[in-house]
């Protein structure tokens, strides 16, 4: 789930430069009279014009980090290494933070664009983690599907069970991390993708070790350039991605496979420790502002849970999008990941070891 | 006068305790204890299962092949250089040297564009009529990856140590009636025997430990020990099996360190 991109990573990295040169040249008046809010998110998931905004219209500089996984970030937060205000993890990582109590309740009042622009079927979606709705405002959201190269198969893909069809031996590239790849396997069995059954955990094992030998590549953020390069047939993918690369390569097709899929929020939480907690609900707002929301829609492409800024998508066909806004009342078993628990967590990586060893 | 010299030494010897002894007593502690704190061995142990002893064998099996072809390309290549005029010699080992100021890993990832099924390679066969070459994510191309970065390891020792071989113990030797292919296994090679082990050890090691190679080369598909270790620091979060599993590579690396120790008592194998 890296969203990784070198050119405006490279930008990014530009524009913090930038702003840490305007930081140091207000050092000597005493810095911004707004104080500072510290900004944890997704690697290339914000567009950075939206954080100058921000600096501007308050007066509060943004100290901006990234990280490339959940699993990354969640012991950097834990240990206390670095003190964040915001965090943007997603669903399953949000109520294992909440678990571990490490984040603060979140003051509604102060974030009025919250309630007002976010829909609130996200909302009710989001109690899965965070069932009253008191740790977090979702930012993007999206699903997991397949992506096809329309010239190189040869029936539509709908399914799950095609990424084990023998046809596609060397074209399929599956995810490379524990509980994408797993979800696969889970919903191909009608399983949960949130089991924890040792048998049933057994048989997802024992598919993806059979689907192994047809698997090209295990990817995570490659998948894109690939599928985009031609280099694979089908590919798992996250839909936010989908709709970049049918910009690069109109051939590609995402699709929501019939036995259900993965259905993902990440989200904006404050930490329990946070230094600037007012500060945090002003980013956080602003961020759910319609406009500002829109921007970064543009920017990432991931879908936005934010209705007033989807009202402002000028191209007709994005804003009305099946792989941006899926009507998800279409599509059965839909899940959202949850914390499994330490032991949970331990099961599924022992298993995915004993795929990738095979 | 002693005591001038201490303190000369006293950067490095810091460096040496915040980079090296530090970070080798947290991997102690943390494979050495359970999540609880409590001391155990089962971390250690771990390597048993059949899963890291599989990887452990595929790294061990993978690293010794790249290490004998390593070998196999870089000792007449080190005969050529050792016998060439000075001037001729430094050129091409600068060309050798060369690749080496650019990045591990983009130089690695250059392989992986190169050997994709639609890559630069294939699509220059494929122009030439020529049957294509499928070895990515496989771990051939592992093998080539491993080969490829670790070469110059092997090649500078060797050239060093045939490059100090007298030139009076051949030619005595060809007087006293031996051939050529006599010389050479007289000879040469039980002279350059402490370069031969320390450019195995300087291509075994590092062959043994990488993650980067397997895991951009071989998709993922193939678990090697590091990529085990790679799995439990960054994924699983479990620093103490990742710690443990790191302290059973250490024992071959020290196991490696001991040989080349013994065979190159005079440090002629070293580097430059």
């Amino acid at each position: 789930m890296t969203r990784i991109n070198l050119k405006n990573k490279m930008l990014l990295g530009g524009v913090m430069l930038l702003a840490a040169a305007g930081m140091a040249g207000c050092g000597s008046s005493g810095g911004k009279e707004g104080g500072q809010v510290i900004v944890y998110n997704w690697g290339e998931y914000i567009d950075p014009e939206t954080i100058e905004m921000f600096e501007e219209e308050t007066g509060i500089e943004v100290v901006y980090d990234e990280f490339e996984t959940n699993e990354i970030m969640y012991p950097k937060v834990e240990s206390g290494a670095a003190s964040y205000d915001v965090v943007c993890p997603s669903d399953y990582m949000i109520s294992k933070m909440i678990a571990g109590d490490m984040l603060a309740e979140i003051n509604f009042e102060n974030i009025p664009n919250a309630k007002k622009n976010i829909g609130a079927q996200y909302f009710e979606q989001a109690k899965g983690f965070d069932p009253e709705n008191k740790y977090s405002v979702p930012y993007c959201w999206g699903t997991v599907g397949i992506l096809y190269n329309k010239t190189m198969v040869e029936e539509p893909i709908t399914s799950w069970a095609q990424l084990w069809d023998e046809k596609y031996a060397d074209n399929i590239l599956m995810q490379d991390s524990v509980r994408d790849a797993f979800m696969v396997a889970e919903k191909l069995n009608g399983f949960s993708m949130n089991t924890t059954d040792p048998q049933e955990l057994e048989t997802a094992k024992n598919a993806l070790i059979e689907q192994k030998p047809l698997v090209q590549a295990y990817v995570i953020d490659q998948v894109r350039d690939k599928m985009i390069g031609g280099e694979a047939a089908i590919g798992v993918i996250y839909s936010g991605e989908a709709i970049y690369t049918q910009r690069e390569n109109p051939d590609l097709e995402y699709v929501i496979p019939e036995e259900g899929t993965n259905v993902w929020i990440d989200s904006w939480v404050i930490l329990k420790d946070a230094p600037n907690k007012e500060n945090a609900e002003k980013f956080i707002d602003f961020m759910c502002r319609g406009d500002v929301a829109v921007k970064n829609f543009e920017y990432i492409t991931y879908s936005t849970p934010n209705d007033a800024a989807r009202e402002l998508i000028e191209d007709e066909a994005i804003r009305n999008s099946e792989i941006a806004f899926p009507d998800l009342s279409q599509y059965n078993n839909l899940e959202t990941f949850v914390y499994l628990g330490e032991d949970g967590d331990a099961l599924y990586n022992e298993l995915w070891k004993e795929v990738k060893s095979n | 006068m002693t005591s001038k010299r201490k303190w000369l030494s006293a950067p490095y010897t810091l460096w040496s305790v915040v980079f090296i002894i530090i970070p080798l007593c947290m991997i102690f502690y943390y494979g050495l204890t359970d999540k609880t704190g409590a001391f155990t061995l089962e971390n250690i142990a771990a390597i048993a299962t059949a899963e890291h002893a599989k990887a452990l064998r595929l790294s061990i099996l993978l690293s010794l092949i790249s290490t004998l072809i390593c070998f196999l390309l870089a000792y007449p290549l080190a005969m050529i250089l050792a016998n060439m005029k000075v001037s001729q010699h430094s050129f091409i080992i600068l060309i050798f040297i060369l690749p080496m100021w650019m990045n591990f890993l983009l130089r690695t990832l250059a392989w992986q564009t190169l050997l994709e099924k639609s890559g630069v390679i294939n699509n220059i066969l494929t122009f030439l009529h020529l049957p294509n070459i499928n070895i990515i994510n496989t771990p051939y191309a592992i093998i080539l990856g491993m080969v490829y970065n670790f070469l110059p390891f092997m090649v500078l020792p060797l050239y060093n140590a045939l490059s100090k071989i007298d030139e009076n113990v051949i030619n005595a030797a060809r007087d006293l009636g031996a051939d050529s292919i006599h010389t050479f296994f007289r000879i040469t090679l039980p002279l350059s025997v402490p370069g031969i082990i320390s450019g195995i050890s300087m291509v075994f090691v590092p062959a043994l430990t990488t993650f980067v190679i397997s895991s951009l080369l071989g998709g993922s598909k193939i678990l090697l020990i590091g990529n085990v270790i790679d799995q439990e620091f960054t994924q699983a979060s479990n620093w103490h099996l990742g710690s443990g599993l790191s302290i059973v590579l250490m024992i071959f690396i020290i196991l490696n360190m001991i040989a080349s120790a013994v065979f190159d008592k005079e440090g002629e194998g070293s580097m430059l």
